[in-house]
């Protein structure tokens, strides 16, 4: 059976790696009795693999990742195992079982939501409402990307799917995953250069907000979607 | 939410920030304005290694069991982190209040390792307590230190308000009930020390006073104050299936040197090994029962989620319950996805049944500790472990499929010789010989033999704590002895050779048998900037010799020089049971080359049968 988790990372649980979080929730399998299903081979593995990993400084409400298990108790039920044994900063929001034709998470990532708050005194300009969004009227923006050989440049604004200056910060969605791929920072990068102003040294505080999957039709639908409660 | 001391600039500017949040898995949390007493535990090395050791893990779940206690734990700042503290002047703090370390009530700082010192006036220093506990105010900590490198406190004495003698489980609840005493009848800092000082086990340095002959041995070291003992009695638990023991061990979010549920399944070993200061120390052997054991296993595991179980103690195999333990560790977990590793076991056909059971044989490789070269030197160090068990072991482990070998030896023992230094050369080549005898469709590839040497370092209590130690020179030229020999081998090519750094062994030999004049050396050394000693990347000799040589310390009077079994050693104020009188016999022997037989052979009346209990009335039960 396969089972899609999303999880919340905020508060000081920002500052654990993407790869520590995986060993965390490997953990976490184990001390809530989750009976998740091992490889085969003289050192088994779980069977569980993330969406989409998170930058060391983001906190998230929307991060996901998908385990195989052997049997399990209702969604409700898995919930309240898992979350018995977090971390403050850590929470289980769903568990949901997916048709066992399901393509893992990781591969049909295609955009995410964020939410982009500048630091107190860290703001690049003062009306941010309106230079953001007279820079997204760009109709394109470009922005040199380093590669392994050489710099190239990019046009990223149909990598930005939608916006919306919101009075809790800038509302997000990018274009995330194998295909193509971008991060708020980058955004945020063009931002500035298109207002010919220096970056300020850690001026983000930044939240993903959920991820999105194409569903057979090829449209993005979260990705706690694509699963259903179990009773 | 808690809000953390170091800001998220910080935070995102250095490595591995997670070592500085704390908030893990089975993190205790209490209200620290609502306890009595709040004490800092502090492993004086970076985060993964500190989280790694056992000790801070019982004494952290001993001390939050009581609810007037609230203890926390603080760990030394990474180079990068020491220096922004530094610039910006941010107190050191603890990792579960985020509170700065000079409001706690104790500092309670577990010393492991020499090359830990300078880290130590790092953790004062950067917590703003003076670095001299003579300069300490009411407002400071009472700095307190323990573990095995407290067996000879005196290069660290200045530093220290006190240090306690013994294994942690026993007299901290007594030492926290009079602090709580005090407290209550408005005492001072002062009179909490006297009250202390008359705890058994507790050793207050500045109620002790030392004179020393013109030869710069000690004259004299005496009590100055009336309630300070004049022999301090290490402090042993003998009942360790009842005492405290965590169920729910803290659980890192970066990956730990130990990553993985510790079972400690003794304490001590029958082995008088005579190089060995833990053996020395931790004896008699005490034995953990196998139902306390299951049960510690099992609950560890659910609690933590780790993957892996280990077995710790000083030579497993000694043991008398190993089977009926590991067959339970196997038939209870090893199909829930949880490895099982057994480190310290004597290769033999059962350990090699089981270590087949339990790890990859292609991968894993198999550990030998002779020490030393030959029989002769072994018989001197009393390591019972002779060339034919460990060829024996080796033909067994090569037809069970292994064809990795690690051996590792000592160099500059007492009584050493060329063709001591050789026989290293010459056992890893009988090694790789017996390999290449199984007939080639029977082999797996090729064998390899790596033996590793480190250098010998006397230390107190044990029967070479009057043994001269080698110069840096000496030692680096018997490595090239051994060096030379092992390309003379027919099968260098399956054979390498590793040697320590010998900087750091010698510094390593001051600090292990120097006394109190050789606090002022690792205050100039510190003060030079000197920390993280123990990691290869900061260590920095030349500030260590500047610092030798400012202090006017001979290095001759302390790491040379043979001392007289006469002389009053610095360490000799504190009794661990075994009895000096044992130890000079022990010397004696040593260099007649005779062999003493384990405990469980024969008794050889180290002493701390007066303890009452462990192996010593096995027998007897
Ligand atoms: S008194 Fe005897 S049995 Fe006990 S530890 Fe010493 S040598 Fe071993």
């Amino acid at each position: 059976m396969k089972v899609r988790i999303k999880f919340a990372k905020q508060g000081a649980m920002k500052f654990v790696g993407h790869l520590d979080i995986m060993r965390y929730f490997q953990k976490v399998m184990r001390r809530s009795d989750v009976d998740i299903a091992y490889s085969e081979g003289f050192s088994p593995h779980q069977k569980m693999s993330f969406a989409a990993p998170l930058g060391v400084g983001l906190t998230s409400r929307g991060e996901y990742f998908d385990i195989e298990v052997n049997s399990t108790e209702s969604s409700k039920e898995m919930l309240r195992r898992m979350n018995e044994t977090m971390v403050e900063g850590m929470e289980v929001i769903r568990y949901r079982l997916l048709p066992e034709d399901s393509k893992n998470a990781m591969s049909i990532v295609s955009e995410a939501d964020y939410l982009v708050n500048f630091r107190k005194g860290k703001e690049p300009c003062s009306d941010l409402k309106n230079q953001f969004e007279q820079f997204m009227a760009q109709e394109q923006i470009e922005i040199l990307k380093a590669t392994k050989k050489s710099e190239v440049v990019v046009d990223i604004r149909p990598l930005i799917r939608s916006f919306e200056v919101r009075n809790d910060g800038i509302f997000l969605k990018l274009a995330t995953g194998s295909e193509n791929n971008l991060k708020p920072e980058l955004v945020v990068d063009a931002f500035c250069e298109y207002l010919s102003v220096q970056r300020k040294p850690f001026d983000l505080l930044t939240e993903r907000l959920e991820l999105y999957g194409k569903n057979e039709n090829g449209d993005p639908i979260p990705l706690e979607d694509f699963g259903v409660d179990l009773d | 939410m808690r809000k953390l001391a170091l800001s998220d600039e910080i935070l995102l500017s250095i490595e591995k920030p997670a070592r500085y949040i704390g908030n893990e898995v089975n993190m205790v949390k209490k209200d620290f304005n609502k306890v009595d007493i709040r004490f800092a535990m502090c492993f004086p090395d970076v985060y993964e290694i500190g989280m790694s050791h056992l000790g801070i893990q019982i004494l952290y779940d001993m001390f939050n069991k009581r609810d007037d206690v609230y203890c926390e734990r603080v760990y030394s700042p990474w180079l990068d982190l020491d220096k922004i503290m530094r610039e910006q002047d941010i107190p050191l703090f603890a990792l579960e209040s985020q509170q700065p370390i000079k409001d706690f009530d104790f500092l309670g700082i577990t010393i492991q390792y020499e090359m830990c010192y300078t880290n130590i006036l790092q953790i004062l220093d950067l917590s703003k307590i003076p670095l001299l506990a003579a300069d300490r105010t009411e407002d400071d900590p009472i700095v307190i230190g323990g573990g095995p490198c407290a067996y000879n406190p005196e290069p660290l004495a200045p530093f220290f308000d006190l240090f306690y003698i013994g294994e942690g489980e026993m007299v901290y609840f007594e030492l926290l009930d009079k602090y709580k005493e005090n407290k209550a009848n408005d005492g001072t800092r002062h009179t909490f020390l006297e009250m202390a000082a008359e705890i058994e086990g507790i050793y207050v340095p500045m109620f002790y006073d030392v004179t020393y002959h013109e030869d710069g041995t000690i004259r004299s070291f005496e009590p100055n104050h009336q309630n300070a003992k004049k022999i301090i009695t290490k402090q042993l638990v003998m009942d360790i299936s009842n005492t405290y023991y965590p169920d729910r061990p803290l659980v890192p979010f970066i990956k730990a040197t130990q990553d993985r549920v510790v079972l400690e399944i003794q304490r001590g070993c029958i082995r008088g090994c005579r190089f060995c200061q833990a053996g020395s120390v931790y004896k008699p052997v005490r034995e953990r029962d196998l139902d306390f054991l299951k049960e510690k296993a099992y609950n560890m595991l659910k609690n933590t989620g780790h993957e892996e179980i280990s077995l710790s103690s000083l030579s497993s195999s000694d043991y008398s319950q190993l089977e009926g333990l590991i067959n339970f560790l196997i038939d209870e977990f090893k199909g829930k996805g949880v490895n099982i590793s057994l480190p310290s076991l004597r290769i033999d056909a059962f350990s090699l049944d089981v270590m087949s059971k339990v790890q990859d044989v292609r991968k894993s490789s198999l550990t030998f500790a002779p020490e030393a070269g030959s029989q002769r030197l072994r018989n001197v160090i009393n390591k019972g472990l002779t060339e034919e068990v460990i060829l024996n072991g080796a033909k067994l482990a090569f037809d069970g499929g292994w064809n990795r070998v690690k051996l590792y030896f000592m160099l500059g023992l007492p009584t050493e010789t060329v063709s001591d230094m050789q026989g290293i050369a010459l056992l890893s080549e009988k090694i790789a010989e017996l390999y290449y005898q199984i007939p080639k469709d029977q082999r797996i590839g090729k064998v390899s033999v790596v033996a590793s040497t480190s250098f010998f370092v006397p230390k107190p209590f044990t029967p070479f704590q009057w043994a001269s130690m080698n110069t840096k020179e000496q030692f680096l030229s018997k490595a090239k002895i051994v060096n030379d020999k092992m390309k003379e081998m027919l099968n260098k090519k399956s054979l390498k050779y590793n040697w320590h750094e010998a900087d750091v062994s010698v510094l390593e030999g001051l600090l292990a048998r120097g006394d109190r004049r050789v606090a002022d050396t690792i205050l100039y050394a510190y003060r030079l900037g000197c920390i993280y000693d123990a990691w290869g990347e900061s260590f920095d000799y030349d500030k260590w010799e500047q610092a030798i040589k400012a202090t006017n310390i001979d290095m001759d009077f302390y790491i040379t020089r043979e001392r007289n079994t006469d002389e009053i050693l610095p360490w000799d104020f504190i009794d661990v049971g075994v009895t000096k009188q044992f130890l000079k016999n022990e010397w004696k022997k040593a260099k007649k080359e005779t062999v003493t037989p384990n405990c469980r052979m024969q008794c050889a009346g180290c002493g701390v049968a007066k303890f009452g209990g462990g192996v010593c009335f096995e027998s007897k039960n």
